[in-house]
């Protein structure tokens, strides 16, 4: 077999292969509900139920998506550029550890600490990130080892802290850091529900990074770079510029997310203040085809699988995983089904 | 520095290297096997998980050992066929699919431990293999305990970095696996199909990763702990660009890596783990890893077509 361009797809090219990927995760997800003894039809109800079913559900999932609006811009801007950052988990960890520090260590007020706690953020995951794509730049090393092997050396990095110099003294011997001081933490979107601005945060960025992409220079030349980088250079684009302002971009966008859990949600750091967040945001930047409103969409998808899983599982005798191997499944179909959407297999 | 000498002549010291060698062996050779042939594997880290689990999970079950490993080794060929599937004639991103397939396979091995055991908390144990006794050589004094206290899986690690080497480079078959990976337009030439041999080197490679994983829970250990594969995976990956695309360099820098380890691990006991925290140590496996990488970004000979998919009629 070989792959042939569809030179003007029709609209059943490109709906119909989608719409058969989103078929096959339904019913792999069926199966595997069946495989644990569940009625397959309602474990997807209870899944919805515990992700939609009411207004904690929902502000649950909501909360859930935050982080992985972040982690998912990240993935997309980076992708987008071919630059396959896997590193958002650390540098998740790199803006939440700057947040804690800047809130806990310099008693600044609130009005003061919370954009400084966000830039310092920032900076941290770009700085994370800036490293191996220096590495990749200047030495050709790939990124997508050293960034994966970071996530490991952050985590560490993180738990000495936590069991040494960061420790709270009043944690009960719990790894955990000082908590934020209540001005230093975002408020809540409306009061009474447990909906933080972080959320709304996430929103902005997902427009800021639309605007950058669709309306700015840089947009432009991070496509070229990721469509072809020799073509790009040629063309007189500085590759290496692009890519380290797109590390940056991309490295800053996963730090937000360590910073709006820790002073949206949690209040202080903790070892397992990420739920793989950053390897999650691979999975919501490949659904929503890279697109950064796309991702918003995709997170609350995401977000809502995680959430109803959880809630389906204590009713049903269905594992949690389910989750996780549902948008494993979901991942590779979509990114088949959208190749099959642009090229048809022919034989020979 | 006398407690570093007192660790280095220690028998159980050498022992531990080949023991933390295993499964980076089985698993480097794996992947140096697919990206020879032109596929980045990076479900590596999870078809370790997945072997890992099934394996044990085969011999709680009641199986043999050996079918143990059989079965861990099916489980990665088939995840292995999978990412062969979407990377080989369906051309996809490398990088995505394989970080899907490490996600995919990580998960099954989770959902299937928890399937089959709902409500434990400590995994069962199983008896797993045994230190192989070799007649005179395990008998003499140090280098017995040193070099022969090993269980057969760690032998058959060696075998299959034996086996790796002379099949890559040593014969017809081992030529058109590298062509494969240098310049598929001429082995298409040859009449040979990039698809089959890609195809086959994915699958034979993911089958030895999942040995390498199962290595962990029936012979290094002998139960199923979730992260307990821990980004060995990655090391691996690591490992390959070291010894340079070539077996017998990277059966050295698994051995050299596990040195490593080995030292840092005992280095805890001493007065040096008095005053640095062991997060220090334990994070110098994977430094070590990137300084590899970067040590070796000069010199490493690419498989000319690592990453380039094969489309027959594209010019």
């Amino acid at each position: 077999m070989r792959l042939e361009p569809i030179a003007a797809p029709s609209h059943a090219r490109t709906l119909v292969p989608p719409a058969i990927a989103i078929a096959a995760t339904i019913a792999v997800a069926g199966l595997l509900a069946a495989l644990a003894g569940a009625n397959p039809l309602q474990t997807f109800g209870l899944i919805v139920k515990g992700a939609f079913g009411s207004k904690f559900a929902a502000l649950e999932t909501l909360n859930r998506a935050t982080p992985l609006v972040f982690t998912g811009l990240a993935v997309a801007v980076a992708f987008r550029a071919r630059l396959w950052n896997i590193g958002a988990e650390a540098q998740l960890y790199a803006g939440a550890l700057m947040t804690v520090l800047i809130g806990t260590q310099l008693g600044l007020p609130g009005p003061l600490a919370i954009p400084l706690m966000a830039l310092g953020a920032v900076m941290a995951g770009a700085l994370v990130l800036l490293g191996p794509v220096l590495l990749k730049t200047r030495l050709g090393v790939d990124e997508v080892v050293t960034t994966l092997l970071l996530n490991f050396v952050m985590a560490l990095f993180i738990s000495y802290l936590l069991e040494g110099p960061l420790k709270d003294p009043m944690g009960m011997g719990w790894p955990k850091s000082p908590s934020l001081p209540r001005d230093a933490r975002l408020p809540r979107i409306v009061d009474g529900l447990r909906l933080h601005w972080g959320f709304g945060l996430a929103l902005i960025c997902a427009a800021g990074v639309w605007l950058i992409q669709t309306r700015t220079t840089l947009g432009y030349e991070i496509r070229a770079v990721g469509a072809n980088p020799q073509a790009a250079r040629f063309a007189g684009i500085p590759v290496t510029r692009v890519l380290v302002k797109t590390a940056l971009l991309s490295g800053g966008l996963a730090a937000l997310a360590g910073f709006s859990e820790v002073a949206g949600l949690k209040g202080n750091l903790t070892t397992d203040l990420s739920a793989s967040f950053g390897y999650t945001g691979i999975v919501v930047a490949m659904l929503a085809l890279l697109h950064p409103m796309g991702v918003v969409i995709s997170a609350l998808f995401v977000a809502g699988i995680f959430v109803g899983a959880d809630s389906m599982s204590r009713a049903a005798q269905v594992p949690t995983y389910i989750a996780d191997l549902l948008l494993a499944c979901a991942l590779l179909f979509m990114v088949l089904a959208i190749l099959l959407t642009r090229f048809r297999v022919v034989r020979g | 520095m006398t407690e570093i000498a007192d660790i280095l002549i220690s028998a159980s010291f050498w022992a531990a290297i080949l023991r933390i060698a295993s499964p980076l062996i089985f698993a480097t050779m794996g992947e140096l096997i697919c990206e020879r042939a032109g596929v980045l594997n990076l479900g590596i880290e999870g078809i370790m998980v997945f072997g890992a689990f099934a394996g044990w999970m085969a011999v709680y079950a009641g199986l043999p050992l050996w079918g143990g490993v059989a079965v861990a080794m099916l489980g990665g060929m088939a995840f292995g066929a999978l990412h062969g599937l979407l990377t080989v004639p369906f051309g996809l991103s490398q990088h995505v699919v394989g970080l899907g397939i490490t996600m995919l396979a990580t998960a099954a091995a989770y959902y299937a431990y928890r399937l089959a055991l709902p409500q434990v908390t400590n995994p069962p144990r199983i008896t797993p293999f045994q230190p192989l006794h070799i007649p005179v050589l395990s008998n003499l004094p140090w280098l017995g305990q040193a070099l022969f206290s090993q269980t057969a899986l760690t032998w058959a690690g060696f075998a299959a970095a034996g086996a790796t080497a002379l099949v890559l480079f040593r014969t017809p078959l081992g030529l058109a696996v590298r062509a494969a990976g240098e310049n598929p337009q001429a082995v298409e030439a040859q009449g040979l199909s990039v698809t089959a041999i890609r195809m086959g080197a994915v699958i034979v490679g993911s089958g030895l990763m999942a040995v390498g994983g199962a290595f962990l829970t029936m012979s290094a250990f002998s139960s199923f702990f979730f992260e307990m594969v821990n980004g060995r995976g990655w090391i691996c990956i690591a490992l390959v660009v070291f010894g340079a695309w070539k077996p017998g360099k990277a059966l050295l820098g698994a051995l050299l890596f596990a040195g490593f380890d080995a030292l840092q691990i005992r280095l805890q006991q001493t007065g040096l783990g008095q005053v640095v925290p062991y997060q220090v140590f334990l994070m110098i496996p994977y430094l070590l890893s990137i300084l590899a990488l970067i040590a070796m970004s000069r010199r490493a000979e690419v498989p000319a077509a690592l990453m380039t998919p094969f489309n027959r009629g594209d010019r």
